[in-house]
């Protein structure tokens, strides 16, 4: 059966036991993602630090209906980027993008992408990619706003 | 007489074909779109390999033998839906272009019973697919008048109970389903349309999910317009059908300009040519149009009162069947009777993508979203379904697989 390349134990489990959910206070953005095919949608929160002059992924917080790949993959998303600087998250979103585009060809960054590389079998279902993106595209969205309102105060301060 | 569907599916090529590592396909999918019998793949190719032009403005043979081929598809197609006047059948793109069609040409009325202002109000109902909601939006932006809308009861019917509310002496178009997308209900469009005609209000049907079986006599529906789409009755797509009483379609602005819709053209002004082809500018889908002709040929030249008996067979062993499994929830009548052959449903703990992935894992093709009726949903108070469709071609057989796909579904993801 084919259905085990995409349903790999490791989704499976954080499906049913998914990891740092929840809405939590503070948070510097919000944002609210939705899949327009099927409905699924992400709250999610992003808070970052300041890390030894650096940005940093303080925490990544969210509340989520859909999929069983979806929710498995902002489950992942927190495991992997709380913590990070925010430059070395970004890098790793990207290659998680690009994993997802691959159609199965590419050889996954384990080192980088950790319990992220099980996604390589939904990357097969192009139906499937957006369910798997759907939290990343919105930890991005919200990183980004988040990064901007810091600035927006630090020019602020500066004036 | 009942229907051979093991000669019938033999008319449809693609049935025969394995999917995800030879699984045999089985396609419960054709609310979407549905499957393309030989005769009309033939006829389209022959088209393209022997007649192919443009039509109404070659001067030549093949120009002649296209526009016979494309207006007698026209014709075709009126004698289907019940009217001897093929210049009320309008060709559109698709059943939304047909909607937006008379939506636009409302809004560009300027003056007399079409034209909309404020005070006015557009009525449509809960159960709509995205189609029959959005161009009504729009026009009421344009325009200023009121959008309002039927809700829907616990069992998938039209509440009723406001009609004489709703549809009032401010109404000037009441626009609805004949039938569900998602829930398969069948709706009361004649009584509906007497109570709008009553008030002075026309009326539009999206017969998308009814024409497809044989459902559509326009002369007894009492509708104004009805708009449908090929590639859900065994025709390609790209091709959809507006039908209109013809006062309205002479009555009507027009929508899209350009070239064949005119009488003259003036640098500051235009004259139009009369319907249909006053709604048809620029090139039109032609071999589609002679494919959806072909499409009727086929589906006439079947017993349809065979066909409807065969599919009240598909749909009610379905609603059985799956009314038997643990935590499955039907959305919409959950009896044959005044229902069509879409079953939607949710599973307690599973949601239908991974549902539909299962099933997809075994040949078995169904939808899982929201069907493009989101408010509907929201009505149901869940975020997606997953919806099985049944057409002529199908099985009990396949019916059975679809019980066997969710069950294996419930296992996987240990929810049973």
């Amino acid at each position: 059966m084919q259905l085990e390349s995409m349903y790999q134990e490791i989704i499976l489990d954080h499906y049913r036991y998914p990891h740092h959910k929840g809405l939590r206070e503070p948070f510097d953005a919000e944002v609210h993602h939705v899949n327009p095919t099927c409905g699924d949608e992400v709250t999610l929160r992003v808070t970052v630090k300041d890390a030894g002059g650096e940005p940093a992924v303080a925490d990544v917080s969210y509340d989520a209906l859909g999929c069983s790949i979806s929710q498995a993959s902002v489950s992942v998303l927190t495991d992997l980027l709380i913590g990070k600087p925010v430059a070395e998250a970004m890098e790793i979103s990207g290659k998680f993008l690009e994993l997802m585009h691959s159609r199965d060809a590419a050889e996954p960054d384990e080192d980088a992408l950790g319990d992220a590389v099980v996604f390589a079998g939904v990357a097969k279902y192009p139906a499937r990619i957006k369910c798997a993106l759907l939290g990343w595209m919105a930890w991005k969205d919200a990183t980004a706003q988040a990064l901007a309102t810091a600035n927006g105060s630090d020019d602020d301060a500066v004036t | 007489m009942s229907l051979d569907v093991a000669r019938l599916r033999k008319d449809f090529p693609i049935l025969d074909r394995t999917v995800r590592g030879g699984r045999p396909l089985v396609y419960l999918d054709s609310a979407n779109t549905s499957q393309k019998p030989r005769q009309v793949i033939e006829t389209i190719t022959e088209f393209y390999e022997r007649h192919n032009a443009n039509i109404h403005r070659a001067t030549h043979e093949l120009g002649e033998e296209a526009t016979a081929a494309y207006e007698g598809a026209r014709i075709k197609v009126a004698r289907f839906i019940g009217t001897s006047d093929e210049t009320e059948v309008v060709f559109t793109k698709n059943v939304s272009e047909a909607i937006n069609l008379v939506a636009y040409s409302l809004g560009n009325a300027t003056a007399g019973r079409l034209r909309l202002g404020e005070g006015d109000e557009v009525v449509i109902t809960e159960m709509e697919h995205h189609s029959n909601i959005v161009p009504w939006q729009l026009l009421c932006q344009r325009t200023g008048a009121t959008l309002r809308w039927f809700g829907v009861t616990p069992a998938g019917r039209l509440d009723l109970t406001s009609a004489d509310e709703l549809i009032n002496e401010r109404t000037k178009i009441v626009s609805l389903a004949h039938q569900s997308n998602v829930l398969g209900t069948v709706n009361p469009v004649a009584e509906i349309a007497a109570r709008a005609h009553a008030v002075g209000a026309l009326v539009l049907v999206d017969a998308a999910q009814s024409v497809p079986h044989g459902l559509m006599d326009v002369g007894s529906i009492g509708a104004d317009f009805v708009g449908f789409t090929g590639h859900k009755m065994c025709g390609p797509t790209g091709i959809g059908v507006l039908w209109a009483r013809r006062e309205l379609l002479d009555e009507l602005p027009p929508f899209l300009g350009g070239g064949e819709m005119i009488e003259s053209v003036w640098m500051d002004r235009s004259t139009y040519a009369p319907p249909p082809h006053k709604f048809e500018a620029g090139t039109m889908p032609i071999a589609e149009a002679v494919g959806l002709g072909a499409a009727v040929d086929y589906l006439s030249e079947l017993d349809l009162e065979a066909v409807r008996a065969h599919e009240q067979n598909l749909v009610g062993r379905a609603l059985q069947a799956l009314g038997e499994i643990a935590g499955l929830r039907i959305l919409g009548p959950t009896e044959p009777a005044g229902r069509g052959s879409a079953v939607s449903f949710t599973l307690e703990g599973l949601h239908p993508h991974d549902v539909s992935q299962v099933l997809d894992d075994r040949g078995v093709a169904v939808r899982a979203g929201h069907h493009c009726a989101w408010p509907l949903h929201r009505a149901f108070g869940v975020q997606a379904s997953t919806r099985a469709s049944f057409y002529l071609y199908n099985t009990l057989d396949e019916v059975d697989a679809l019980a066997d796909g969710i069950r294996a579904a419930q296992k996987f993801f240990g929810v049973t």
